[in-house]
C-alpha cells in the first residue's frame, strides 16, 4: 500500500489559505486576545502587539520576536496570533510619524503591562510631553507625584512597554546629553532629531 | 505553566492537521473542518492544563471534527460532496482510488489508518488522538488495512 506517498506541497499553500480564513473567523468571534505584526521603520523592525483595547506593546526587534511573544502569552493571554489587521491603526500612525505627518499619537493604548501606581503615572506623564520638546527625569517624577524619585522614574521609563508612542525618548538627563534608552541610544538620538529637539552634530 | 503563543501551534502543525483532514474528509470538507478545529482549540487554549503534548491535543480535536463530519455525512442521503471532487482532480491524492477506499472505512478504522500511515504516528499517539487504548488503535489499524487490501484485490 502506498498511503505514505503522493502527498505534495499543495498542502502548504492550501493550509495557509485555510489558516488565513480561520484568523478572520477567530477575529469575528473575539478569540484573538493579542494580535501582532512586524513592521519596518527607519530605526529597524518593530513588533507591534495590540489587544482589543489598543496597542499594548511595541518592541525594537534586533532578533526574532519569539521571546516577546512568549512573554505576552505568559502575562496576558496565550491567544496570541499574527494579525496585521489588529495592529493596522498603530502601524499607520507610526508610518505617518516617521514621515513627519503626525505629531500626536491618537492610537488607543492598553496599559495592562504597566503596574498601576507610580510607574503608570510616570508613563502617563510621559505620554503628555509634546512632540519636539524634552524634559528631565526629575520633572517626570514630579509630575507623577514624587519629585525625589527621579531614579525610579528612570526605571519606569526603561520598562516602558510602548516606546515611541509613549515618548520616553523625550526624557533626558538634566546634566545634558540624550541619556540612556532601552532601545539603544542611537534610536533615541534619531527620534529627537526627527522631532527637531536635538541640534548639532553627533 | 506557560503556554506558547497560539501562533506557534498554528505554524508548526497547520500543514499536518490539514493533511490529516484532507485524508479524513476530502478536500471539499477539509477547509471547514480545519477552521472548526483551530477555532475550537483557540477557545479552549487558555484553560489547557497540560502543555506537554500540544500536537496530540490538536489532533484529538481534529479527529473529533472529522468524526462529527462523518456522522453528518452518513446521514446525508445524496453524496453531494463527491461531485465537485471528480471535476477537480486531486493532485495531492497520489492514488485517488485508494483514498476513496480509505473514506469508505468505518470511522475508527479510517481515523486509525490515517493517523498511523499518513501522519506516521506511533500507536501510542494514535491511541491518544483517538481517545482509545493502544490495543484498540492497533486493532483498528489492522482491520482497516485488511479491509483496504481486500478492496484493492477486488478492484484489481
Amino acid at each position: 500500500m502506498k498511503l505514505e506517498e503522493g502527498w505534495d506541497d499543495g498542502f502548504e499553500e492550501a493550509s495557509r489559505r485555510a489558516a488565513h480564513e480561520t484568523l478572520a473567523a477567530a477575529r469575528s468571534r473575539s478569540l484573538v486576545d493579542i494580535g501582532y505584526t512586524v513592521v519596518d521603520s527607519p530605526i529597524g523592525r518593530l513588533l507591534l502587539a495590540s489587544t482589543r483595547a489598543g496597542l499594548v506593546r511595541l518592541e525594537y526587534l534586533d532578533g526574532d520576536p519569539d521571546e516577546t511573544l512568549e512573554e505576552l502569552a505568559g502575562t496576558l493571554s496565550p491567544r496570541v496570533l499574527e494579525d496585521p489587521e489588529r495592529t493596522e491603526p498603530a502601524r499607520r500612525q507610526l508610518d505617518a510619524y516617521f514621515e513627519g505627518r503626525v505629531r500626536t499619537f491618537r492610537t488607543p493604548l492598553d496599559w495592562s503591562l504597566t503596574h498601576e501606581g507610580f510607574s503608570r503615572r510616570v508613563l502617563e506623564a510621559t505620554a503628555a510631553i509634546p512632540f519636539g520638546s524634552v524634559t528631565t527625569y526629575r520633572d517626570v517624577a514630579t509630575r507623577a507625584g514624587s519629585p525625589r524619585a527621579a531614579r525610579a522614574a528612570g526605571n519606569a521609563l526603561h520598562d516602558n512597554p510602548i516606546p515611541i508612542v509613549v515618548p520616553c525618548h523625550r526624557v533626558v538627563p538634566s546634566g545634558g546629553g540624550v541619556g540612556k534608552y532601552g532601545g539603544q541610544e542611537w534610536r533615541k538620538e534619531y527620534l529627537l532629531r526627527l522631532e527637531g529637539a536635538l541640534h548639532g552634530g553627533g | 505553566m506557560n503556554l506558547p503563543p497560539f501562533q506557534r501551534l498554528l505554524d508548526e502543525h497547520r500543514v499536518d492537521v490539514y493533511r490529516f483532514l484532507v485524508a479524513s474528509v476530502g478536500r471539499q470538507a477539509a477547509d471547514d473542518c480545519f477552521q472548526e478545529t483551530f477555532l475550537s482549540a483557540l477557545r479552549g487554549y487558555p484553560k489547557l492544563r497540560d502543555a506537554s503534548n500540544l500536537r496530540g491535543w490538536l489532533f484529538t480535536i481534529a479527529t473529533r471534527k472529522a468524526l462529527d463530519h462523518w456522522r453528518v455525512e452518513s446521514r446525508t442521503p445524496v453524496p453531494v460532496e463527491r461531485l465537485p471532487e471528480r471535476e477537480a482532480p486531486q493532485r495531492a491524492d497520489g492514488d485517488p482510488e485508494l483514498w476513496q477506499a480509505v473514506r469508505t472505512l468505518p470511522p475508527m478504522q479510517r481515523a486509525a489508518v490515517i493517523h498511523r500511515y499518513v501522519l506516521d504516528l506511533p500507536y501510542a499517539e494514535v491511541a491518544q488522538a483517538l481517545g482509545i487504548s493502544e490495543d484498540a488503535a492497533r486493532a483498528n489499524t489492522y482491520e482497516g488495512r485488511k479491509r483496504l487490501r481486500s478492496m484493492q484485490e477486488v478492484g484489481a
